[in-house]
């Protein structure tokens, strides 16, 4: 028998039980569009994080005074004393493959503009921080190297002092006071927003490292030090020149540890979207989970149409049908049941992915793979499920398949 | 001598249900010429229904040959009995087994779905529709078997059984289902079609049916007890004009 003929029967017999058919696939329909649905969302989530990680620029490599790894009382990071601008300044000079370093100092202040003031947390970095950031500004400019030697009071003003301090207004060019140290406001940064963990990142206020540390803390060490990598292929071996060119400079020897530490920015971005990752396996899972149990329904309708139906069996095979025949007619029915229900399922998964991504504003990414192998995997369902029930009818016997009432 | 349709060599035919062993049909012996119109005739458990699925193909036989129209198909694996069922023997049930939900002519279509040869679909729709005409149902072939009469269902399943041109028609209890006078229409259609050189073989319990074939074979306990032409045979169309004549008269005395 022709294939053709085959296909036009088996979709006859399912848009005689309407409402049967359309229950059966409903399992596929749900599987199908909740994983499809469930993937877009986990990838929105993911590119999100990903977004939200590069906003802390490119390649960077923290290096951080004080070893945090270890357990024991310590005055938190950064306050361990042990970063020096000379450290930093070797690190320009004996590490290859570095295009920008930056000493980090870190303080809470308090800002003033007349009778208006904020608490703000005041950074100490190079020129070249703002770069390796990829922090642009909204106005003004960025201070200079001549700056960082000269010590001068300048100030870069992230978006919220900005706002809580001038409104509307532009502060460039004028006078805010940092612990009482009158400072020049010479740029406003653009705004980056919330960080991961939901800190705002605009409440600061950048100044020259040397300022920062001459005018306002007097202090003479380094909270970190930020470097940038040329290329993400070198930020391993930069990394490990860096460590141990610090531990030879602090004179660590032998298996003692480092009194510093240094975070890959890649390790950082890796471990967050790891876990969105490993959140839509899991949800991606649980979905396809439906997708067995709508396989499981086929087959129960599978099997309850050739009971059904063995009359009609016992009729084609008398006439002339061999066993193959009638398998291939049941089988391309329960394949038909199931991608057409894949295909429904595709859908409804993307609609509802997009209006999950209008109506609840959450990011969403449909993945084309999870498109084509959800569709795959519904269509193998139908095979998978359909056979035995079209064995069992392929393999009645016509004299009984005819007397069956 | 011409080939006989039918060739069955001391065929027997023996169930095996645990230790016991029935023996449905007993090393019998018959041969059928073409042109033939038998009766196989025989109270339930005679035999007759096994002998049915034998000569139809749809069982083997245990013991014995079995020659259809010339091919030895006693030892025949199940698809190629599957071909030799399509190509050879058109088979009319007591229960006329259309399938519902289908048309009339795409019912009679069905055999050629089924058959090696690859029809094209207007090929599939003018022999169908020829073989409606010959039943005298060319009009009805948009129909489900549901708006049908039984009668023209059982025509519309004799239409499906010629449409591969078979050796044999295979009738088993043909009027089973049907009143009296669609009884005798269905016997004036077989009439009609033995006429035409198509042989026909029927099993029926019911003697009055058997007068309208050309030969009787009575089976008890799985033998021929008798085999003989019959005599006074019965015409469809006389039957009927004495049925109509009867009618009238009933409707005067009213």
């Amino acid at each position: 028998m022709k294939l053709t003929a085959t296909v036009f029967i088996a979709l006859r017999a399912l848009r005689r039980n309407k409402l049967r058919s359309a229950l059966t696939m409903l399992g596929i329909i749900i599987g199908v569009g909740a994983v499809i649905a469930m993937v877009a969302v986990g990838n929105g989530a993911r590119s999100e994080v990903e977004a939200t990680m590069a906003s802390l620029g490119q390649n960077m490599i923290l290096i951080f005074a004080g070893n945090f790894t270890t357990s024991g009382a310590r005055g938190g990071w950064g306050n361990a004393g042990t970063l020096q601008i000379s450290d930093a300044v070797s690190i320009i000079r004996e590490v290859p493959g570095v295009t920008g370093v930056s000493p980090e100092t870190r303080s809470g202040v308090q800002v003033a503009l007349g009778n208006q003031n904020w608490a703000t947390t005041l950074l100490g970095e190079s020129p070249e921080y703002f770069d390796m950031r990829q922090w642009p500004l909204l106005s003004g400019s960025v201070f200079s190297d001549e700056d960082v030697r000269g010590v001068t009071k300048v100030a870069v003003l992230g978006k919220t002092p900005a706002l809580q301090l001038f409104g509307d207004d532009d502060p460039v060019g004028q006078i805010i006071r940092v612990k009482h140290v009158p400072f020049r406001i010479i740029g406003v940064l653009k705004p980056k927003g919330l960080s991961l963990t939901g800190a705002d990142q605009d409440d600061l206020i950048v100044v020259p490292y040397t300022t920062a540390m001459k005018r306002l803390t007097a202090a003479t060490i380094l909270r970190g030090i930020n470097v940038q990598a040329e290329t993400p292929e070198k930020m391993d071996q930069v990394e490990a020149q860096i460590v141990s060119l610090l531990r030879q400079r602090h004179r660590i020897l032998g298996t003692r540890e480092d009194d510093f530490t240094v975070r890959n920015q890649q390790e950082i971005t890796e471990k967050a979207t790891a876990n969105s990752r490993t959140m839509t396996f899991l949800v991606a899972a649980i979905a396809s989970v439906s997708l067995l149990v709508g396989g499981i329904g086929i087959m129960n309708i599978m099997l309850v149409s050739v009971t059904e139906r063995t009359r009609e069996i016992g009729i084609r095979m008398a006439i002339g049908a061999h066993g193959r025949d009638i398998m291939l007619q049941f089988l391309i029915e329960a394949v038909a049941l199931s991608s057409l229900g894949g295909v429904i399922g595709i859908l409804v998964g993307v609609g509802a992915s997009e209006s999950l991504s209008i109506l609840m504003n959450w990011p969403t990414a449909i993945s084309p793979l999870s498109v084509v192998l959800s569709f795959v995997f519904s269509a193998l369902v139908g095979v998978f499920f359909g056979l035995y029930p079209a064995q069992k009818a392929a393999e009645l016997d016509p004299i009984d398949a005819l007397r069956y009432e | 001598m011409t080939k006989p349709v039918i060739f069955i060599d001391n065929v027997s035919k023996i169930y095996s249900s645990g230790d016991v062993e029935v023996h449905a049909v007993r090393e019998v012996s018959l041969t059928v010429q073409p042109g033939e119109f038998v009766a196989i005739m025989g109270a339930s458990g005679s035999g007759k229904s096994t002998m049915m699925n034998m000569l139809g193909c749809l069982d083997r036989p245990t013991l014995g040959r079995y020659l259809l129209d010339g091919i030895d198909v006693s030892a025949l694996g199940r698809d190629t009995r599957a071909d030799i069922r399509n190509q050879k023997i058109g088979f009319i049930f007591q229960g006329f087994n259309l399938l519902s939900r289908t048309t009339a002519i795409e019912n009679v279509e069905l055999p050629m779905m089924y058959s090696k040869r690859r029809f094209t679909p207007t090929e599939l729709r003018e022999r169908a529709m020829k073989a409606l005409e010959l039943v005298g149902l060319g009009k009805r072939g948009g129909h489900h078997p549901n708006q049908l009469s039984g009668g023209q269902q059982q025509r519309v399943a004799i239409a499906r059984s010629l449409v591969n041109d078979p050796a044999l028609l295979l009738a088993d209890e043909p009027t089973g289902n049907l009143d009296s006078r669609t009884s005798i229409e269905i016997m004036d259609a077989f009439q009609a079609l033995n006429d035409k050189g198509i042989t026909i073989v029927m099993v029926t319990h019911e003697p009055d049916i058997a007068q309208y074939t050309k030969r009787n074979v009575v089976m008890r306990d799985g033998v021929i007890v008798k085999d003989a032409a019959v005599e006074n045979r019965t015409l469809a169309r006389d039957e009927m004009r004495r049925l109509d004549a009867e009618h009238q008269a009933a409707q005067l005395v009213k």
